[in-house]
């Protein structure tokens, strides 16, 4: 469609448009390619091994890497839970809201968007009270950063969930549903949560992007995750920080090129009919 | 208005079914019973936000009202005014406002660059991805990623050291410091302004440069006269955005500077975990209130920004 664009003036030549790529691009590539260049020094003498990678693997080294494989294995569990908070509490509200109450959408959008006004370092000033309150209940077991956790994942996972929810008929859907005699929970199970697959794709995935990256609250609350491990070795050990780093960067990129990979091709399904079931054969269910 | 129609139509069908639950039908029987249980349903979500959300925050803002007895008072937020703190703030809106705009040049030059691109192209996905990344999600990271690069013993230190005899440590370590952070951010304020003013761009439609073309207009006549116009708002609300994002952001400079309170994230962290900033208890909650001002001031303007460029996006 916007072939057309080019040959008018608005977008850029193929010449401009290599050469502003270019150099962002090779300007931008050269801290990942410090870091590479950085986890394969051999010390100070000089020279590069592979040894810091392949000690990673190394059953003799787990010991030294313990405080790591704890922060990875929290990280892992609050990831878990976080996407457990998104589709079992958020999910929900923003169905019921889209079908019964569609006055307080812009009530629950403004919610969700809130947490980027009051930033995490703010947060937590409040949240250390209400934490110390948590650990008289529930002990200081990790899991309970979650709650948190799902604070600063509401404004990601809602944009992702809302744009799916948004793009389909849920009303329309669930009445014709409703009225061929399905009850609310076949009405929910048969029929919305299979047309917002990608979306509770895409929300599950940025909901583990941004645990896995929490850095904030987890070390002002003292509990260890991923992040703050990472900083600990990195005192002892650069070499592994900086590998550790650089494959939670990978990660995350390749989570979210998923996501957006999920995301794109809706507008190709979007032609058929509405009730596109064919489209939506991609075996992602979890 | 689909309401009327389809369950009319199929309730003479099956008989036994639909009455059963007749609340969609006709409106007056089941209506303010299943309407309770609909609001029922929201308990739990708002439960949540309360005791998560909205319970921090407003701890976070009056804690800096009282004092370590709990009684009232103004000296916590006096304190703001002190000297020495309204240097880190004045340090952390420089840092925030020059990252933010040479963040916004060089995304807007990205995303101008990504304009003739395919969408739904490789190229875009990647580059939207990598830059959701470092944008979003980089934190930690990205601190060591610049300690690989222009550390004491980064790639690049070493690089300009021994190749061309530059040092550009000569007076001294600057990346664990103030303008250490300059980088960082930069390299994270870039990508946020490509997520963040792509929609815009995407939202100029080709129409408007073909009858920019038809009227004997010029390149720079579509960039002044049409697109400019239109993309201003879009470009000061994300530069508005970027601002907030650097402002707000503790993990990166935590992790680079270890000693010291050079900007406001950083003096609430002194602030909570020596609760004596200034022998006062309390001051996080007085530093929060402060930050909390200034983004939600940031923070409307760029909503009021943003309404004006989603007019254009139709």
């Amino acid at each position: 469609m916007s072939r057309t664009a080019p040959s008018i003036g608005a977008a850029p030549s193929r010449v401009t448009r290599g050469l502003i790529l270019g150099i962002i691009g090779a300007l931008f590539a050269i801290p990942i390619i410090a870091m590479i260049e950085f986890s394969l020094r051999d010390g100070l003498a000089g020279g590069y091994t592979l040894s810091h990678w392949t000690s990673l693997v190394d059953p003799a080294s787990v010991a030294k890497y313990r405080s790591l494989t704890t922060g990875l294995g929290n990280s892992l569990l609050l990831a878990v839970v976080t996407v457990g908070i998104v589709l079992l509490l958020l999910l929900p509200t923003m169905i019921l809201v889209q079908l019964r109450f569609p006055r307080l959408r812009r009530v629950l959008e403004f919610i969700c968007i809130i947490p980027i006004t009051v930033p995490a370092i703010v947060l937590v000033v409040g949240l250390a009270p209400v934490y110390r309150f948590i650990g008289s209940i529930f002990g200081s077991s990790i899991w309970t950063l979650a709650f948190a956790y799902g604070i600063t994942v509401l404004p990601y996972a809602y944009r992702t969930l809302a744009s799916n929810l948004g793009a389909l008929d849920a009303i329309t859907l669930s009445e014709a549903a409703r009225s061929l005699g399905a009850g609310w929970p076949s009405v929910l199970w048969r029929v919305l949560l299979p047309n917002l697959r990608r979306g509770i794709l895409a929300a599950s995935f940025i909901s583990v992007a941004v645990v896995l990256g929490e850095y904030t609250i987890a070390s002002l609350l003292s509990r260890q995750n991923l992040q703050t491990a990472i900083l600990l070795i990195s005192k002892s050990d650069p070499y592994v920080a900086v590998i550790f780093a650089l494959l939670s960067l990978l990660l995350v990129f390749l989570l979210l090129l998923v996501i957006g990979k999920v995301g794109t091709r809706r507008p190709g399904a979007r032609s058929s009919k509405p009730s596109s079931k064919p489209d939506l054969t991609q075996g992602v269910a979890s | 208005m689909t309401l009327t129609d389809t369950p009319g139509a199929l309730s003479t069908e099956p008989p036994g079914a639909v009455p059963a639950r007749g609340q969609s039908q006709r409106r007056r029987p089941g209506r303010p019973r299943g309407r309770a249980a609909s609001i029922l349903g929201l308990t739990p979500f708002a439960f949540y936000v309360l005791a998560f959300l909205a319970l921090p925050t407003a701890i976070a803002l009056t804690t800096a009202f009282f004092d370590s007895a709990g009684g009232f008072t103004l000296d916590n937020v006096a304190t703001l005014f002190d000297p020495l703190i309204l240097d880190t703030f004045v340090s952390s809106f420089w840092i925030s406002a020059l990252t933010a705009v040479i963040g916004a040049v060089v995304g807007a030059l990205v995303c101008y660059a990504l304009l003739g691109a395919r969408p739904d192209g490789a190229l875009r996905m990647m580059i939207e991805s990598a830059s959701s990344v470092l944008a979003q999600f980089g934190g930690v990271m990205l601190a060591f990623a610049f300690i690989a690069t222009i550390g004491v013993q980064g790639l690049i230190t070493v690089m300009l050291r021994s190749q061309f005899g530059l040092d550009i440590y000569a007076d001294g370590v600057w990346l664990y410091a103030l303008p250490g952070l300059i980088l960082p951010y930069i390299y994270f304020q870039v990508p946020l302004m490509v997520i963040t003013f792509m929609p815009a761009l995407d939202g100029l439609k080709p129409q408007w440069a073909e009858a920019n073309a038809t009227l004997g207009g010029s390149r720079f006549t579509y960039w002044r006269r049409i697109a400019g116009p239109i993309l201003a708002p879009a470009f000061f609300g994300s530069l508005l955005l970027l601002f907030a994002n650097a402002f707000s952001g503790y993990a990166t400079a935590a992790a680079l500077i270890s000693q010291g309170s050079q900007i406001v994230p950083l003096q609430i962290r002194s602030a909570l975990i020596s609760e004596t900033v200034l022998g006062r208890s309390n001051m996080a909650g007085a530093l929060a209130l402060g930050m909390i001002a200034v983004m939600i001031v940031v923070m409307t303007a760029y909503s009021i920004l943003q309404k004006r460029t989603t007019r254009w996006q139709r």
